[in-house]
Protein backbone atom coordinates (compact mmCIF):
# COMPACT_ATOMS: atom_id res chain seq x y z
CA UNK A 1 0.00 0.00 0.00
CA UNK A 2 2.95 2.20 0.64
CA UNK A 3 4.35 2.38 -2.86
CA UNK A 4 3.24 5.52 -4.66
CA UNK A 5 5.20 5.42 -7.87
CA UNK A 6 4.94 8.31 -10.34
CA UNK A 7 2.35 6.55 -12.52
CA UNK A 8 0.06 5.97 -9.53
CA UNK A 9 0.54 9.56 -8.42
CA UNK A 10 -0.40 10.90 -11.85
CA UNK A 11 -3.47 8.66 -11.92
CA UNK A 12 -4.41 9.89 -8.43
CA UNK A 13 -4.10 13.49 -9.61
CA UNK A 14 -6.42 12.72 -12.53
CA UNK A 15 -8.93 11.24 -10.12
CA UNK A 16 -8.65 14.31 -7.88
CA UNK A 17 -9.16 16.82 -10.69
CA UNK A 18 -12.04 14.92 -12.28
CA UNK A 19 -13.72 14.44 -8.90
CA UNK A 20 -13.38 18.19 -8.33
CA UNK A 21 -15.19 18.97 -11.60
CA UNK A 22 -17.83 16.36 -10.93
CA UNK A 23 -18.30 17.67 -7.40
CA UNK A 24 -18.73 21.20 -8.68
CA UNK A 25 -21.38 20.09 -11.20
CA UNK A 26 -23.35 17.94 -8.79
CA UNK A 27 -23.19 20.20 -5.77
CA UNK A 28 -24.04 23.46 -7.51
CA UNK A 29 -27.41 21.85 -8.34
CA UNK A 30 -28.29 21.42 -4.66
CA UNK A 31 -30.84 24.11 -3.71
CA UNK A 32 -30.18 26.35 -0.65
CA UNK A 33 -33.15 24.60 0.92
CA UNK A 34 -31.01 21.50 1.39
CA UNK A 35 -27.66 23.07 2.21
CA UNK A 36 -27.64 21.89 5.81
CA UNK A 37 -28.39 18.26 4.89
CA UNK A 38 -25.80 18.61 2.11
CA UNK A 39 -23.16 19.59 4.63
CA UNK A 40 -23.94 16.73 6.97
CA UNK A 41 -24.16 14.29 4.06
CA UNK A 42 -20.78 15.24 2.58
CA UNK A 43 -19.44 15.03 6.09
CA UNK A 44 -20.70 11.49 6.47
CA UNK A 45 -19.35 10.57 3.04
CA UNK A 46 -15.90 11.93 3.80
CA UNK A 47 -16.05 9.68 6.86
CA UNK A 48 -14.86 7.16 4.27
CA UNK A 49 -11.44 7.98 5.71
CA UNK A 50 -12.62 5.32 8.15
CA UNK A 51 -11.25 2.70 5.78
CA UNK A 52 -7.77 4.16 6.25
CA UNK A 53 -8.25 4.09 10.01
CA UNK A 54 -9.47 0.47 9.90
CA UNK A 55 -6.34 -0.73 8.17
CA UNK A 56 -4.10 1.26 10.50
CA UNK A 57 -5.84 -0.15 13.58
CA UNK A 58 -5.57 -3.73 12.31
CA UNK A 59 -2.02 -3.86 10.89
CA UNK A 60 -0.25 -4.71 14.13
CA UNK A 61 -1.11 -6.32 17.40
CA UNK A 62 -1.07 -3.97 20.36
CA UNK A 63 1.73 -5.06 22.71
CA UNK A 64 1.57 -3.33 26.05
CA UNK A 65 5.18 -4.20 26.96
CA UNK A 66 6.57 -2.93 23.69
CA UNK A 67 4.36 0.13 24.03
CA UNK A 68 5.69 0.86 27.52
CA UNK A 69 9.30 0.26 26.54
CA UNK A 70 9.18 3.15 24.09
CA UNK A 71 11.62 3.62 21.21
CA UNK A 72 11.34 1.84 17.90
CA UNK A 73 9.69 -1.25 19.38
CA UNK A 74 6.71 0.81 20.51
CA UNK A 75 5.98 2.18 17.03
CA UNK A 76 3.56 -0.51 15.80
CA UNK A 77 1.59 -0.34 19.03
CA UNK A 78 1.38 3.45 18.93
CA UNK A 79 0.13 3.24 15.35
CA UNK A 80 -2.52 0.71 16.38
CA UNK A 81 -3.66 3.01 19.17
CA UNK A 82 -3.85 6.04 16.85
CA UNK A 83 -5.78 3.93 14.36
CA UNK A 84 -8.19 2.87 17.10
CA UNK A 85 -8.96 6.47 18.05
CA UNK A 86 -9.33 7.38 14.37
CA UNK A 87 -11.78 4.49 13.89
CA UNK A 88 -13.90 5.90 16.73
CA UNK A 89 -14.04 9.47 15.45
CA UNK A 90 -14.55 8.44 11.82
CA UNK A 91 -17.33 6.02 12.79
CA UNK A 92 -19.05 8.76 14.78
CA UNK A 93 -19.04 10.82 11.59
CA UNK A 94 -20.35 8.05 9.37
CA UNK A 95 -23.11 6.82 11.68
CA UNK A 96 -23.99 10.21 13.15
CA UNK A 97 -23.72 11.99 9.81
CA UNK A 98 -25.98 9.66 7.84
CA UNK A 99 -28.37 9.31 10.78
CA UNK A 100 -28.86 13.02 11.21
CA UNK A 101 -29.07 13.67 7.47
CA UNK A 102 -31.92 11.21 7.20
CA UNK A 103 -33.63 12.74 10.22
CA UNK A 104 -33.48 16.14 8.56
CA UNK A 105 -34.60 14.94 5.13
CA UNK A 106 -37.61 13.20 6.66
CA UNK A 107 -38.82 16.61 7.85
CA UNK A 108 -38.91 18.18 4.39
CA UNK A 109 -42.48 17.52 3.35
CA UNK A 110 -44.75 18.48 0.53
CA UNK A 111 -47.77 20.61 1.30
CA UNK A 112 -50.65 18.31 2.18
CA UNK A 113 -53.31 18.56 -0.50
CA UNK A 114 -56.18 18.47 1.96
CA UNK A 115 -54.92 21.66 3.59
CA UNK A 116 -57.02 24.71 2.74
CA UNK A 117 -55.81 28.24 2.10
CA UNK A 118 -52.58 29.24 0.40
CA UNK A 119 -52.42 29.21 -3.32
CA UNK B 1 0.56 -12.14 -6.31
CA UNK B 2 -1.68 -14.43 -4.31
CA UNK B 3 -3.47 -11.41 -2.96
CA UNK B 4 -4.19 -9.94 -6.36
CA UNK B 5 -7.67 -11.45 -6.55
CA UNK B 6 -8.65 -9.99 -3.22
CA UNK B 7 -7.29 -6.58 -4.15
CA UNK B 8 -9.16 -6.46 -7.43
CA UNK B 9 -12.35 -7.27 -5.59
CA UNK B 10 -11.62 -4.55 -3.03
CA UNK B 11 -10.83 -1.97 -5.69
CA UNK B 12 -14.04 -2.88 -7.46
CA UNK B 13 -15.98 -2.41 -4.21
CA UNK B 14 -14.41 1.02 -3.83
CA UNK B 15 -15.39 1.92 -7.37
CA UNK B 16 -19.00 0.97 -6.67
CA UNK B 17 -18.88 3.00 -3.46
CA UNK B 18 -17.58 6.06 -5.34
CA UNK B 19 -20.37 5.81 -7.88
CA UNK B 20 -22.99 5.46 -5.17
CA UNK B 21 -21.61 8.53 -3.36
CA UNK B 22 -21.99 10.64 -6.49
CA UNK B 23 -25.53 9.39 -7.05
CA UNK B 24 -26.27 10.10 -3.39
CA UNK B 25 -25.22 13.73 -3.71
CA UNK B 26 -27.08 14.02 -7.00
CA UNK B 27 -30.24 12.99 -5.14
CA UNK B 28 -29.86 16.04 -2.93
CA UNK B 29 -30.81 18.29 -5.84
CA UNK B 30 -34.47 17.84 -4.85
CA UNK B 31 -36.20 17.11 -1.52
CA UNK B 32 -38.22 14.32 -3.15
CA UNK B 33 -35.17 12.33 -4.24
CA UNK B 34 -32.89 13.26 -1.35
CA UNK B 35 -33.62 10.38 1.00
CA UNK B 36 -33.32 7.76 -1.71
CA UNK B 37 -29.98 9.28 -2.68
CA UNK B 38 -28.75 9.07 0.88
CA UNK B 39 -29.69 5.38 1.06
CA UNK B 40 -27.48 4.81 -1.97
CA UNK B 41 -24.60 6.67 -0.33
CA UNK B 42 -25.11 4.63 2.85
CA UNK B 43 -25.02 1.40 0.84
CA UNK B 44 -21.79 2.56 -0.79
CA UNK B 45 -20.29 3.32 2.59
CA UNK B 46 -21.31 -0.07 3.98
CA UNK B 47 -19.81 -1.85 0.96
CA UNK B 48 -16.52 0.05 1.30
CA UNK B 49 -16.25 -0.67 5.03
CA UNK B 50 -17.09 -4.36 4.74
CA UNK B 51 -14.74 -4.74 1.78
CA UNK B 52 -11.93 -3.13 3.78
CA UNK B 53 -12.41 -5.55 6.65
CA UNK B 54 -11.14 -8.26 4.29
CA UNK B 55 -7.97 -6.27 3.58
CA UNK B 56 -5.05 -8.71 3.57
CA UNK B 57 -2.87 -6.55 5.82
CA UNK B 58 -5.26 -6.71 8.76
CA UNK B 59 -4.11 -9.25 11.34
CA UNK B 60 -6.11 -8.24 14.40
CA UNK B 61 -9.74 -7.16 14.73
CA UNK B 62 -9.78 -6.33 18.44
CA UNK B 63 -9.24 -2.62 18.11
CA UNK B 64 -11.23 -2.35 14.92
CA UNK B 65 -14.30 -3.93 16.51
CA UNK B 66 -13.96 -1.88 19.68
CA UNK B 67 -13.59 1.35 17.70
CA UNK B 68 -16.53 0.58 15.43
CA UNK B 69 -18.81 -0.22 18.35
CA UNK B 70 -17.85 2.83 20.44
CA UNK B 71 -18.07 5.13 17.42
CA UNK B 72 -21.43 3.73 16.30
CA UNK B 73 -22.97 4.14 19.74
CA UNK B 74 -21.78 7.75 20.09
CA UNK B 75 -22.76 8.53 16.50
CA UNK B 76 -26.22 7.02 16.86
CA UNK B 77 -26.84 8.86 20.12
CA UNK B 78 -25.84 12.13 18.47
CA UNK B 79 -28.05 11.44 15.48
CA UNK B 80 -31.07 10.79 17.68
CA UNK B 81 -30.67 13.38 20.40
CA UNK B 82 -29.12 16.48 18.89
CA UNK B 83 -31.86 19.13 18.50
CA UNK B 84 -32.15 20.88 15.14
CA UNK B 85 -31.21 24.22 16.70
CA UNK B 86 -27.87 22.67 17.70
CA UNK B 87 -27.18 21.42 14.17
CA UNK B 88 -24.38 23.96 13.54
CA UNK B 89 -22.49 22.86 16.66
CA UNK B 90 -22.89 19.22 15.76
CA UNK B 91 -21.69 19.81 12.23
CA UNK B 92 -18.68 21.76 13.48
CA UNK B 93 -17.89 18.91 15.87
CA UNK B 94 -18.10 16.38 13.08
CA UNK B 95 -15.69 18.46 11.00
CA UNK B 96 -13.34 18.24 13.96
CA UNK B 97 -13.79 14.46 14.23
CA UNK B 98 -13.25 13.89 10.52
CA UNK B 99 -10.15 16.07 10.42
CA UNK B 100 -8.82 14.47 13.61
CA UNK B 101 -9.21 10.99 12.14
CA UNK B 102 -7.34 12.10 9.02
CA UNK B 103 -4.55 13.64 11.10
CA UNK B 104 -4.24 10.51 13.28
CA UNK B 105 -4.03 8.23 10.25
CA UNK B 106 -1.36 10.53 8.86
CA UNK B 107 0.69 10.45 12.06
CA UNK B 108 0.25 6.66 12.29
CA UNK B 109 1.50 6.22 8.74
CA UNK B 110 4.41 8.47 9.51
CA UNK B 111 5.34 6.47 12.62
CA UNK B 112 5.25 3.21 10.67
CA UNK B 113 6.74 4.24 7.36
CA UNK B 114 8.14 7.76 7.76
CA UNK B 115 11.75 8.43 6.93
CA UNK B 116 14.02 8.48 3.90
CA UNK B 117 12.46 5.36 2.35
CA UNK B 118 9.18 7.21 1.81
CA UNK B 119 8.72 8.83 -1.58
CA UNK B 120 8.78 12.63 -1.72
CA UNK B 121 5.23 12.75 -3.12
CA UNK B 122 3.95 10.59 -0.25
CA UNK B 123 5.81 12.72 2.28
CA UNK B 124 4.22 15.86 0.85
CA UNK B 125 0.71 14.39 0.86
CA UNK B 126 1.26 13.12 4.40
CA UNK B 127 2.47 16.51 5.60
CA UNK B 128 -0.46 18.22 3.91
CA UNK B 129 -2.89 15.77 5.47
CA UNK B 130 -1.56 16.20 9.01
CA UNK B 131 -1.23 19.98 8.74
CA UNK B 132 -4.74 20.47 7.37
CA UNK B 133 -6.17 17.85 9.73
CA UNK B 134 -4.60 19.49 12.78
CA UNK B 135 -5.71 23.04 12.05
CA UNK B 136 -9.22 21.92 11.09
CA UNK B 137 -9.55 19.92 14.30
CA UNK B 138 -8.87 22.79 16.67
CA UNK B 139 -10.50 25.38 14.42
CA UNK B 140 -13.72 23.36 14.31
CA UNK B 141 -13.63 22.76 18.05
CA UNK B 142 -13.40 26.52 18.65
CA UNK B 143 -16.22 27.12 16.16
CA UNK B 144 -18.36 24.51 17.93
CA UNK B 145 -17.53 26.14 21.27
CA UNK B 146 -18.56 29.56 19.98
CA UNK B 147 -21.82 28.21 18.58
CA UNK B 148 -22.60 26.37 21.79
CA UNK B 149 -21.72 29.45 23.84
CA UNK B 150 -18.85 27.74 25.68
CA UNK B 151 -16.32 30.02 24.00
CA UNK B 152 -17.02 33.75 23.80
CA UNK B 153 -18.91 34.41 20.56
CA UNK B 154 -17.60 37.90 19.98
CA UNK B 155 -14.33 38.23 18.11
CA UNK B 156 -11.24 37.83 20.28
CA UNK B 157 -8.74 40.35 19.01
CA UNK B 158 -5.50 41.74 20.29
CA UNK B 159 -2.72 43.95 19.06
CA UNK B 160 -0.34 42.29 16.64
CA UNK B 161 -2.74 39.40 16.05
CA UNK B 162 -2.20 39.37 12.31
CA UNK B 163 1.54 39.29 12.88
CA UNK B 164 1.33 36.38 15.32
CA UNK B 165 -0.91 34.48 12.91
CA UNK B 166 1.45 35.15 10.03
CA UNK B 167 4.37 33.92 12.15
CA UNK B 168 2.47 30.74 13.07
CA UNK B 169 1.48 30.12 9.48
CA UNK B 170 5.02 30.73 8.24
CA UNK B 171 6.45 28.45 10.91
CA UNK B 172 3.98 25.71 10.02
CA UNK B 173 4.75 25.90 6.29
CA UNK B 174 8.47 26.08 7.08
CA UNK B 175 8.31 22.89 9.15
CA UNK B 176 6.27 21.24 6.39
CA UNK B 177 8.85 22.03 3.72
CA UNK B 178 11.75 21.11 5.98
CA UNK B 179 10.30 17.73 6.93
CA UNK B 180 9.54 16.96 3.28
CA UNK B 181 13.08 17.84 2.22
CA UNK B 182 14.91 16.30 5.16
CA UNK B 183 13.03 13.09 5.98
CA UNK B 184 15.32 12.25 8.90
CA UNK B 185 14.31 15.42 10.76
CA UNK B 186 11.22 13.84 12.29
CA UNK B 187 10.95 16.47 15.00
CA UNK B 188 9.90 19.04 12.41
CA UNK B 189 7.05 16.85 11.27
CA UNK B 190 5.57 16.76 14.76
CA UNK B 191 6.32 20.44 15.30
CA UNK B 192 4.33 21.14 12.12
CA UNK B 193 1.37 19.23 13.55
CA UNK B 194 1.57 21.16 16.81
CA UNK B 195 1.76 24.50 15.02
CA UNK B 196 -1.24 23.40 12.95
CA UNK B 197 -3.25 22.80 16.12
CA UNK B 198 -2.32 26.23 17.43
CA UNK B 199 -2.96 27.96 14.11
CA UNK B 200 -6.45 26.45 13.96
CA UNK B 201 -7.31 28.11 17.27
CA UNK B 202 -5.87 31.46 16.23
CA UNK B 203 -7.67 31.31 12.90
CA UNK B 204 -11.15 31.04 14.38
CA UNK B 205 -11.07 33.05 17.63
CA UNK B 206 -11.06 36.45 15.89
CA UNK B 207 -14.22 35.58 13.93
CA UNK B 208 -17.65 36.57 15.26
CA UNK B 209 -20.54 34.15 15.61
CA UNK B 210 -22.52 35.92 12.88
CA UNK B 211 -19.85 34.90 10.38
CA UNK B 212 -20.03 31.25 11.34
CA UNK B 213 -21.79 30.12 8.14
CA UNK B 214 -18.67 31.01 6.16
CA UNK B 215 -16.28 29.54 8.70
CA UNK B 216 -18.27 26.31 8.90
CA UNK B 217 -18.22 25.94 5.13
CA UNK B 218 -14.49 26.59 4.96
CA UNK B 219 -13.73 24.08 7.71
CA UNK B 220 -15.96 21.63 5.88
CA UNK B 221 -13.80 22.15 2.84
CA UNK B 222 -10.55 21.67 4.80
CA UNK B 223 -11.82 18.49 6.45
CA UNK B 224 -12.70 17.09 3.04
CA UNK B 225 -9.34 18.01 1.56
CA UNK B 226 -7.59 16.37 4.52
CA UNK B 227 -9.48 13.16 3.68
CA UNK B 228 -8.48 13.52 0.03
CA UNK B 229 -4.84 13.91 1.11
CA UNK B 230 -5.20 10.66 3.09
CA UNK B 231 -6.26 9.09 -0.20
CA UNK B 232 -3.04 10.31 -1.83
CA UNK B 233 -0.95 8.90 1.03
CA UNK B 234 -2.63 5.48 0.92
CA UNK B 235 -3.00 5.45 -2.86
CA UNK B 236 -6.74 4.97 -2.42
CA UNK B 237 -9.07 6.44 -5.03
CA UNK B 238 -12.36 6.27 -3.13
CA UNK B 239 -10.80 8.39 -0.37
CA UNK B 240 -9.64 10.92 -2.94
CA UNK B 241 -13.07 11.06 -4.56
CA UNK B 242 -15.11 11.30 -1.36
CA UNK B 243 -12.70 13.79 0.18
CA UNK B 244 -12.71 15.95 -2.93
CA UNK B 245 -16.51 15.94 -3.15
CA UNK B 246 -16.62 17.09 0.48
CA UNK B 247 -13.88 19.64 -0.07
CA UNK B 248 -15.58 21.18 -3.08
CA UNK B 249 -18.98 21.16 -1.46
CA UNK B 250 -17.51 23.20 1.38
CA UNK B 251 -15.78 25.52 -1.05
CA UNK B 252 -18.95 26.16 -3.06
CA UNK B 253 -20.91 26.83 0.12
CA UNK B 254 -18.29 29.27 1.41
CA UNK B 255 -18.40 31.19 -1.86
CA UNK B 256 -22.21 31.31 -1.73
CA UNK B 257 -22.16 32.48 1.88
CA UNK B 258 -19.59 35.17 1.13
CA UNK B 259 -21.69 36.39 -1.79
CA UNK B 260 -24.73 36.52 0.47
CA UNK B 261 -22.81 38.84 2.78
CA UNK B 262 -21.02 40.68 -0.03
CA UNK B 263 -17.65 40.03 1.56
CA UNK B 264 -14.50 38.31 0.48
CA UNK B 265 -13.19 35.24 2.26
CA UNK B 266 -10.12 37.15 3.43
CA UNK B 267 -12.39 39.82 4.87
CA UNK B 268 -14.34 37.24 6.86
CA UNK B 269 -11.21 35.51 8.09
CA UNK B 270 -9.21 38.57 9.00
CA UNK B 271 -11.73 41.40 9.22
CA UNK B 272 -12.92 40.70 12.74
CA UNK B 273 -16.47 41.57 11.79
CA UNK B 274 -18.82 41.68 14.71
CA UNK B 275 -16.52 43.94 16.65
CA UNK B 276 -18.81 46.85 17.47
CA UNK B 277 -18.91 49.46 14.73
CA UNK B 278 -19.49 53.02 15.71
CA UNK B 279 -18.98 54.69 12.38
CA UNK B 280 -21.82 55.18 9.91
CA UNK B 281 -24.56 54.52 12.43
CA UNK B 282 -25.05 58.18 13.26
CA UNK B 283 -27.69 60.09 11.40
CA UNK B 284 -30.17 57.28 11.87
CA UNK B 285 -32.85 58.28 14.24
CA UNK B 286 -36.41 59.17 14.79
CA UNK B 287 -39.24 57.43 16.46
CA UNK B 288 -39.86 53.72 16.61
CA UNK B 289 -43.59 53.04 16.52
CA UNK B 290 -44.77 50.35 18.85
CA UNK B 291 -47.77 48.20 18.00
CA UNK B 292 -49.96 46.29 20.44
CA UNK B 293 -50.69 42.59 20.10
CA UNK B 294 -54.38 43.32 19.34
CA UNK B 295 -53.58 45.75 16.55
CA UNK B 296 -50.99 43.41 15.08
CA UNK B 297 -53.47 40.53 15.14
CA UNK B 298 -56.11 42.58 13.33
CA UNK B 299 -53.66 43.78 10.73
CA UNK B 300 -52.52 40.21 10.03
CA UNK B 301 -56.04 38.77 10.02
CA UNK B 302 -57.28 41.16 7.34
CA UNK B 303 -54.20 40.89 5.11
CA UNK B 304 -54.18 39.10 1.76
CA UNK B 305 -50.56 38.17 1.75
CA UNK B 306 -48.17 37.79 4.68
CA UNK B 307 -44.44 37.03 4.37
CA UNK B 308 -42.50 35.83 7.39
CA UNK B 309 -38.82 36.71 7.50
CA UNK B 310 -37.17 34.56 10.17
CA UNK B 311 -33.66 35.13 11.49
CA UNK B 312 -31.48 33.45 14.02
CA UNK B 313 -33.49 35.10 16.80
CA UNK B 314 -36.36 32.79 15.87
CA UNK B 315 -34.15 29.82 16.65
CA UNK B 316 -32.81 31.20 19.93
CA UNK B 317 -36.37 31.94 21.07
CA UNK B 318 -37.39 28.39 19.99
CA UNK B 319 -40.27 30.11 18.21
CA UNK B 320 -40.43 28.11 14.96
CA UNK B 321 -43.44 26.07 16.11
CA UNK B 322 -45.30 29.17 17.33
CA UNK B 323 -44.53 30.78 13.98
CA UNK B 324 -45.99 27.80 12.15
CA UNK B 325 -49.13 27.94 14.29
CA UNK B 326 -49.65 31.60 13.51
CA UNK B 327 -49.18 30.82 9.82
CA UNK B 328 -51.75 28.01 10.01
CA UNK B 329 -54.26 30.28 11.73
CA UNK B 330 -53.77 32.84 8.97
CA UNK B 331 -54.05 30.25 6.20
CA UNK B 332 -57.32 29.05 7.64
CA UNK B 333 -58.63 32.56 7.12
CA UNK B 334 -57.49 32.43 3.50
CA UNK B 335 -54.39 34.54 3.90
CA UNK B 336 -51.48 33.60 1.62
CA UNK B 337 -48.43 32.89 3.77
CA UNK B 338 -44.86 32.64 2.53
CA UNK B 339 -41.47 32.55 4.14
CA UNK B 340 -38.51 34.57 2.88
CA UNK B 341 -35.22 32.91 3.77
CA UNK B 342 -31.93 34.79 3.54
CA UNK B 343 -28.95 32.56 2.67
CA UNK B 344 -27.15 33.47 5.89
CA UNK B 345 -30.18 33.30 8.19
CA UNK B 346 -29.11 30.98 10.98
CA UNK B 347 -25.67 29.80 11.88
CA UNK B 348 -24.90 27.48 8.98
CA UNK B 349 -25.94 27.29 5.32
CA UNK B 350 -29.60 26.30 5.03
CA UNK B 351 -30.09 26.18 8.80
CA UNK B 352 -33.36 28.15 8.81
CA UNK B 353 -34.96 25.82 6.26
CA UNK B 354 -34.31 22.84 8.49
CA UNK B 355 -35.73 24.59 11.55
CA UNK B 356 -38.92 25.51 9.71
CA UNK B 357 -39.22 22.07 8.13
CA UNK B 358 -39.01 20.62 11.62
CA UNK B 359 -41.99 22.80 12.57
CA UNK B 360 -43.90 21.17 9.67
CA UNK B 361 -43.71 24.10 7.29
CA UNK B 362 -44.00 22.56 3.81
CA UNK B 363 -40.85 23.29 1.81
CA UNK B 364 -42.84 24.76 -1.06
CA UNK B 365 -43.65 27.71 1.25
CA UNK B 366 -39.96 28.48 1.79
CA UNK B 367 -38.70 31.05 -0.71
CA UNK B 368 -35.16 32.08 -1.51
CA UNK B 369 -34.16 35.72 -1.42
CA UNK B 370 -34.26 36.23 -5.19
CA UNK B 371 -37.69 34.63 -5.45
CA UNK B 372 -39.34 36.57 -2.64
CA UNK B 373 -37.89 40.06 -3.14
CA UNK B 374 -40.09 40.91 -6.17
CA UNK B 375 -43.12 39.92 -4.10
CA UNK B 376 -42.68 42.41 -1.27
CA UNK B 377 -44.46 45.35 -3.00
CA UNK B 378 -47.62 43.22 -3.16
CA UNK B 379 -47.19 41.96 0.40
CA UNK B 380 -49.59 43.44 2.96
CA UNK B 381 -47.61 42.55 6.05
CA UNK B 382 -44.00 41.41 6.30
CA UNK B 383 -43.32 39.88 9.71
CA UNK B 384 -39.66 40.03 10.74
CA UNK B 385 -38.90 37.55 13.50
CA UNK B 386 -35.48 37.77 15.09
CA UNK B 387 -33.76 38.97 11.93
CA UNK B 388 -31.84 42.21 11.74
CA UNK B 389 -28.90 42.68 9.39
CA UNK B 390 -30.49 40.66 6.59
CA UNK B 391 -33.35 43.19 6.41
CA UNK B 392 -31.23 46.30 7.00
CA UNK B 393 -31.99 48.74 4.14
CA UNK B 394 -28.66 50.49 4.85
CA UNK B 395 -26.98 47.62 3.03
CA UNK B 396 -28.73 48.80 -0.12
CA UNK B 397 -29.02 52.55 0.44
CA UNK B 398 -26.01 53.67 2.48
CA UNK B 399 -22.67 53.15 0.75
CA UNK B 400 -20.84 54.02 3.99
CA UNK B 401 -22.48 51.25 5.95
CA UNK B 402 -20.19 48.40 7.04
CA UNK B 403 -22.62 46.00 5.38
CA UNK B 404 -23.05 48.09 2.21
CA UNK B 405 -23.73 45.95 -0.84
CA UNK B 406 -24.89 42.91 1.10
CA UNK B 407 -28.01 41.54 -0.58
CA UNK B 408 -31.02 41.91 1.71
CA UNK B 409 -34.62 40.87 1.93
CA UNK B 410 -36.36 44.11 0.97
CA UNK B 411 -39.11 44.02 3.55
CA UNK B 412 -39.24 47.82 3.60
CA UNK B 413 -40.91 47.64 0.17
CA UNK B 414 -43.88 45.82 1.70
CA UNK B 415 -47.06 47.75 2.49
CA UNK B 416 -46.40 47.33 6.19
CA UNK B 417 -43.81 45.65 8.37
CA UNK B 418 -44.10 44.20 11.86
CA UNK B 419 -40.78 43.60 13.59
CA UNK B 420 -40.77 41.21 16.53
CA UNK B 421 -37.91 42.13 18.79
CA UNK B 422 -36.94 41.47 22.38
CA UNK B 423 -35.99 45.03 23.20
CA UNK B 424 -34.86 48.31 21.70
CA UNK B 425 -31.18 47.31 21.63
CA UNK B 426 -29.06 46.81 18.56
CA UNK B 427 -28.73 43.48 16.88
CA UNK B 428 -25.94 41.00 16.82
CA UNK B 429 -23.57 43.02 14.69
CA UNK B 430 -24.11 46.17 16.73
CA UNK B 431 -25.42 48.05 13.71
CA UNK B 432 -28.35 50.45 13.87
CA UNK B 433 -31.14 49.38 11.55
CA UNK B 434 -33.02 52.24 9.79
CA UNK B 435 -35.83 49.81 8.96
CA UNK B 436 -37.06 50.15 12.53
CA UNK B 437 -37.58 53.90 12.09
CA UNK B 438 -39.42 53.77 8.77
CA UNK B 439 -43.04 54.87 8.36
CA UNK B 440 -44.20 51.40 7.34
CA UNK B 441 -42.62 49.67 10.30
CA UNK B 442 -44.24 48.83 13.62
CA UNK B 443 -42.34 47.28 16.49
CA UNK B 444 -43.78 44.45 18.58
CA UNK B 445 -41.60 44.05 21.66
CA UNK B 446 -41.35 40.94 23.76
CA UNK B 447 -40.33 37.31 23.56
CA UNK B 448 -40.91 36.13 19.98
CA UNK B 449 -42.37 32.78 21.00
CA UNK B 450 -44.91 34.30 23.39
CA UNK B 451 -45.86 37.06 20.94
CA UNK B 452 -46.40 34.64 18.07
CA UNK B 453 -48.48 32.29 20.23
CA UNK B 454 -50.63 35.23 21.39
CA UNK B 455 -51.13 36.43 17.84
CA UNK B 456 -52.23 32.95 16.74
CA UNK B 457 -54.74 32.87 19.61
CA UNK B 458 -56.12 36.32 18.82
CA UNK B 459 -56.46 35.59 15.13
CA UNK B 460 -58.54 32.52 15.87
CA UNK B 461 -60.84 34.82 17.88
CA UNK B 462 -61.08 37.67 15.37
Amino acid sequence: MQSINPAVLIAALYVFVLAAFLGYQVISRVPPLLHTPLMSATNAISGISLIGSLVLAGLHKFDIHAFASGGAAAKPSIATLLGFIAVITATINVVGGFGITDRMLKMFQQRKVAKGGGK
Amino acid sequence: MEQAGVNYLLEFTYLIASILFVFGLKGLSHPETARRGMFMAEAGMAAAIIGTLFHHGIITYTWIAAGLVIGSVIGALMAIWVPMTAMPQRTALSHAFGAFAAALVGVGEYILHGGPQMAVSTRSALGFEVMLGALTTTGSLIAAGKLQGVVRGTPVQFKGQQFVNLLLFGGMIGCFLYSVNYPTAQLYFYLMGALGLLFGVMLVIPIGSADMPVVMSLLNSYAGLASAATGFVLGNNVLIIAGTLDGFSGLILSILMCKAMNRSITNVLFGGFGAVHHAATEGVGGEMREISLDDAAVRLAYANKVVFVPGYGLATAQAQHACRELASALEERGVTVKYGIHPVAGRMPGHMNVLLAEANVPYSDLYEMDQINPEFPTTDVAVVVGANDVVNPDARDNPNSPIAGMPILEVDRAKSVIVLKRGQGRGFSGLENPLFFKQVTSMLYGDAKASLAHLAQEIKNV
